[in-house]
């Protein structure tokens, strides 16, 4: 029997070990906004929070996460409450398909979280673990910086070289 | 309405299901045939608009929903003449019947960028028309003229009162309906041409969007079409396949899978062997403990390096005539020493959507449901009448959201294989693909190559283009899954199957596949043109891969014009230019995107190390010019920014034809830059995003984009940003570099 917080809640399965945290929350927890992608933590799709950390649960066995506290998607925020990097999301108009978008609030909260004013060199290295085949990588990155407050990319500066 | 909170308004569709199945409500079509989701006490419009006696707009969404913003552009169509926002109408994803073909390809397909091109003016007027009927409705029923009555958000108002739709809507359906409509004037739209939030974005940052991944796990909150109806007793199934795509099961050893924990069944199905389990996990899992020996097919004699030595001896060969204006090489004898000859290269390529395929099914007596995200839904239900024993027309078949399509989710294999699933262990099932599963067994981009030959007069200008291509064609992979679709349903199997076998092989030799070719010869104004089509297939299956055949030839040409415009000496815009007299949609859009990156300033940008290479593809209808600005720095190509001007016509929705022109471009930029699909001994080398690396953060570049303002017919957006992308970016590290890179992947020497 391992024991976590699932969004806040106890919870507890007997499964065995090397189960990964996603299909457990997806099957069991019937919580499917972490999305299967790769399997090998390569794409970010199934990104969830532990212990407040960005983490791919497609490679995560639940095992590890005993004691441990998990949050998905769902336990970020909700259409009634909205959390300020899902707020950008739609402000940004930045879903296409839609299907890596949790994993990648997922990284950009985590990110924020840690970092309230990542420079556009942070932002690639949190956010290049997740995979957008759609590509919205342009609105996502304006999305962060939207809620870091931080001056948007500018073209001018950029064509200058003074990229980050 | 959003879908956020489509809970509470599909209560009644589930009602309805549950309350003694499918209702006709359809008296002027397809009247044996009764729809998916239909209403039967509704105001029905062209079977894909329905308002309830509830008051509520329901919109039977004809096309796939794959990310490129049809559930939003389509709504807005509908909003614009009922004259009420697309938030305020519930949108679901139709099942299969005939109002819901595309009406540009006489089948449901969602593909070729064709959706608002298709269905702009369709369903205009369908809305139109509902809205003439319940103003007529209510006009008869409160005794006053038509004129003082006005259908506004979501309501009829007579003056400062505003009554529901739903009072209506009986006397309404008992109205014929008007032979002509009047659609709003171009000057009095509300919500086309204005910038539309997604009506599914809430859904879709809040994880509540309900892809074919999610329909085995219903939720209380998260809800899409009744899709997540329960299913008793499902199980999910992992599929082991022959390495070599096409090999056929000659043994298995279960017994030591089958002993694993959670694992029901062990059923061999026509490629390969399926574990079914309580759980995903314990499914995959059991797939290492099977033993199985394969037959296998002849693709297993490919290898890529064989490949691409037998396209490169077939660039001299004859072929097929695609296309001929002139003698292009009587000019090209002429020329003397103002000729050029260019091969280039590209090779497969996978779709990788991030959804890896999927399917739930549910095979009962004599019905059967089907939940799939697909691009052909009437496809789907073919393939699986074909692979169990229900009869096409008592397949359900539930569309849901596509995590990515890219041409992928045009092919069915995947459906095919779950219902064979559900058939040989006789539980409901959902087959899950792994990216492995997916990456190897693809209906994969055509590998490609051309040469391209061109004459010059004294001046630089163009007096011949000659282009051999090299490589299949998609169209015999397509025709062969669609065929049964369009032959009469009491023909035995194994016909269909010989018909579609041989449909292959006389379309080969009928003509040329326009998707072999297309783009090879259109933009530029040469008085001798020739473009042929020599046929090698090698056997690796091939579908549509967004942007199709200009994913190649735009590279092939723009990189061409590019070489032919550093050997007359003139510049590489103003090259194109003189050439492209015919498409001044064409010009306009090189002119800006030059304008727009200080083309002719680039000089200054050099000095900084950046360089700028440019390139322009009509495709799709549409017209899309793009600069991209590279740095070459040890050995690594850096794309730091992307110009890009499209011209696609009349605009409905422009951020999301915003989003589609900057998806396309980063689309292209992976098979620029990284992608390639190779074969060892007919087995797909790749497996993963670790050996099939696409764009990621890091590596996406600034895009800027104008959209031209256009009264001309809507055209499409999906795929016309993608071809020139490789070929502005090869370019540019031309101008960096001066190495010609002629080849896909691009590798600096």
């Amino acid at each position: 029997m391992i024991e976590f917080q699932l969004n806040g809640e106890p919870v507890s399965v007997d499964l065995p070990a090397d189960t990964p945290l996603l299909w457990i929350v997806r099957e069991h927890f019937q919580l499917t906004g972490s999305k299967f992608g790769c399997g090998m933590g390569l794409c970010g799709a199934c990104t969830m929070h532990v212990d407040g950390i960005a983490s791919r649960t497609c490679i995560l066995p639940i095992a590890a996460v005993a004691g441990k506290s998990v949050t998905t998607i769902e336990g970020l925020g909700n259409a009634e409450e909205l959390h300020p990097v899902q707020e950008a999301w739609l402000e940004h108009n930045v879903p296409q398909c839609g299907y890596c978008q949790p994993g990648q609030i997922m990284s950009a909260s985590a990110l924020l979280a840690n970092n309230p004013k990542p420079s556009d060199g942070e932002i690639d290295a949190a956010m290049s673990g997740n995979i957008c085949r759609c590509g919205t990588y342009p609105r996502i990155r304006k999305a962060i910086k939207s809620v870091a407050g931080v001056q948007q990319f500018d073209p001018a500066a950029q064509a200058a070289g003074g990229e980050a | 309405m959003s879908q956020s909170n489509m809970a509470i308004q599909r209560r009644s569709f589930l009602k309805l299901l549950g309350a003694g199945g499918l209702m006709l409500s359809m008296p002027a079509l397809a009247k044996d045939k009764p729809l998916l989701y239909s209403q039967g006490d509704a105001l029905v419009s062209d079977g894909v608009l329905q308002i309830t006696p509830a008051g509520e707009i329901i919109f039977l969404m004809p096309r796939a929903e794959m990310g490129q913003g049809t559930n939003t552009g389509l709504s807005m169509l509908i909003a614009e003449e009922l004259n009420t926002p697309p938030e305020l109408i519930t949108i679901l994803h139709a099942g299969v019947g005939e109002p819901y073909k595309n009406p540009l390809f006489g089948m449901q397909m969602t593909g070729g960028s064709t959706s608002i091109m298709a269905h702009y003016e369709p369903l205009r007027k369908t809305a139109a028309t509902a809205r003439e009927m319940i103003v007529q409705a209510a006009s008869e029923k409160l005794n006053m003229d038509p004129s003082s009555l006005q259908l506004r958000d979501g309501k009829l108002w007579l003056a400062e009162k505003a009554y529901s739709l739903g009072d209506f809507v009986e006397r309404a359906s008992q109205i014929k309906p008007p032979t002509k409509v009047v659609l709003k004037s171009n000057s009095s739209l509300r919500f086309i041409g204005k910038p539309q939030k997604k009506v599914d974005g809430l859904a879709k940052v809040t994880g509540q969007a309900r892809f074919g991944i999610d329909v085995g796990s219903p939720s209380a909150e998260s809800v899409i079409n009744g899709s997540d109806q329960h299913i008793p007793n499902l199980k999910r199934a992992a599929l082991l396949r022959c390495p070599v795509i096409g090999g056929e099961v000659k043994t298995v050893d279960a017994s030591a899978a089958k002993a694993l924990p959670g694992v029901i069944d062990v059923v061999t199905i026509f490629n390969g062997v399926a574990v079914v389990a309580e759980h995903y996990w314990q499914a995959r899992k059991a797939l290492t403990e099977l033993k199985v020996e394969w037959n296998l097919p002849e693709l297993a004699k490919q290898n890529s390096a064989d490949i691409r030595r037998a396209f490169e001896k077939a660039l001299s060969e004859d072929g097929q005539t695609a296309f001929e204006e002139g003698d292009s090489r009587a000019a090209i004898a002429k020329a003397g020493d103002n000729t050029l000859t260019a091969d280039y290269h590209v090779p497969y390529l996978a779709h990788a959507t991030m959804e890896p395929m999927n399917c739930t099914v549910w095979l009962q007596d004599d019905v059967a449901d089907v939940w799939v995200p697909t691009q052909g839904p009437d496809v789907s239900q073919t393939v699986a009448s074909e692979h169990c024993d229900v009869p096409r027309d008592n397949i359900r078949v539930h569309s849901t959201f596509l995590g990515g399509g890219f041409g992928r989710r045009v092919n069915q294999d995947y459906v095919a294989e779950a219902v064979a699933i559900a058939k040989a262990s006789g539980y409901p099932i959902q087959l899950v693909w792994s990216r492995e599963d997916d990456m190897k067994n693809d209906f994969y981009r055509p590998a490609a190559s051309a040469r391209m030959s061109a004459a010059m007069d004294e001046n630089g200008q163009l007096q011949a283009w000659d282009v051999t291509r090299v490589g299949p064609n998609i169209m015999g992979y397509t025709i062969d899954e669609a065929a049964g679709m369009y032959l009469p349903e009491f023909l035995p199997g194994g016909f269909v199957d010989w018909i579609s076998k041989r449909g292959h092989g006389i379309f080969e030799n009928w003509t040329v596949d326009p998707s072999s070719v297309e783009g090879l010869w259109e933009e530029y104004s040469v008085a001798n043109k020739t473009v042929r089509q020599v046929t090698i297939d090698p056997g690796l299956r091939l579908g549509f891969w967004r942007s199709v055949g200009h994913s190649f030839s735009g590279f092939f040409k723009e990189g061409f014009m590019d070489e032919l415009a550093e050997k007359a000496e003139i510049d590489p815009l103003d090259y194109r230019l003189q050439h492209c007299g015919d498409m001044p949609r064409l010009a306009a859009a090189l002119k800006k995107v030059a304008d727009m990156s200080h083309w002719k300033q680039r000089e200054q940008l050099a000095a900084q190390g950046r360089y700028l290479g440019i390139a322009s593809v009509f495709s799709f209808n549409s017209y899309v010019a793009q600069v991209a600005e590279v740095s070459v720095e040890g050995g690594q190509i850096k794309v730091h920014k992307v110009y890009c001007v499209a011209d696609c016509g009349r605009v409905v929705n422009p951020d999301g034809v915003a989003a589609q022109i900057e998806g396309g471009i980063v689309f292209g930029l992976s098979a620029a830059l990284s992608g390639t699909i190779t074969l060892k001994d007919g087995v797909v080398e790749q497996s993963n995003f670790h050996d099939y690396p696409v764009v990621r953060m890091s590596e996406a570049p600034d895009i800027e984009l104008h959209i031209v303002p256009s009264t001309q017919a809507p055209t499409g957006a999906g795929e016309p940003a993608v071809p020139p992308i490789a070929p502005a970016v090869a370019n540019a590290v031309f101008a960096a570099s001066g190495q010609r890179l002629r080849e896909l992947p691009l590798r600096l020497a």
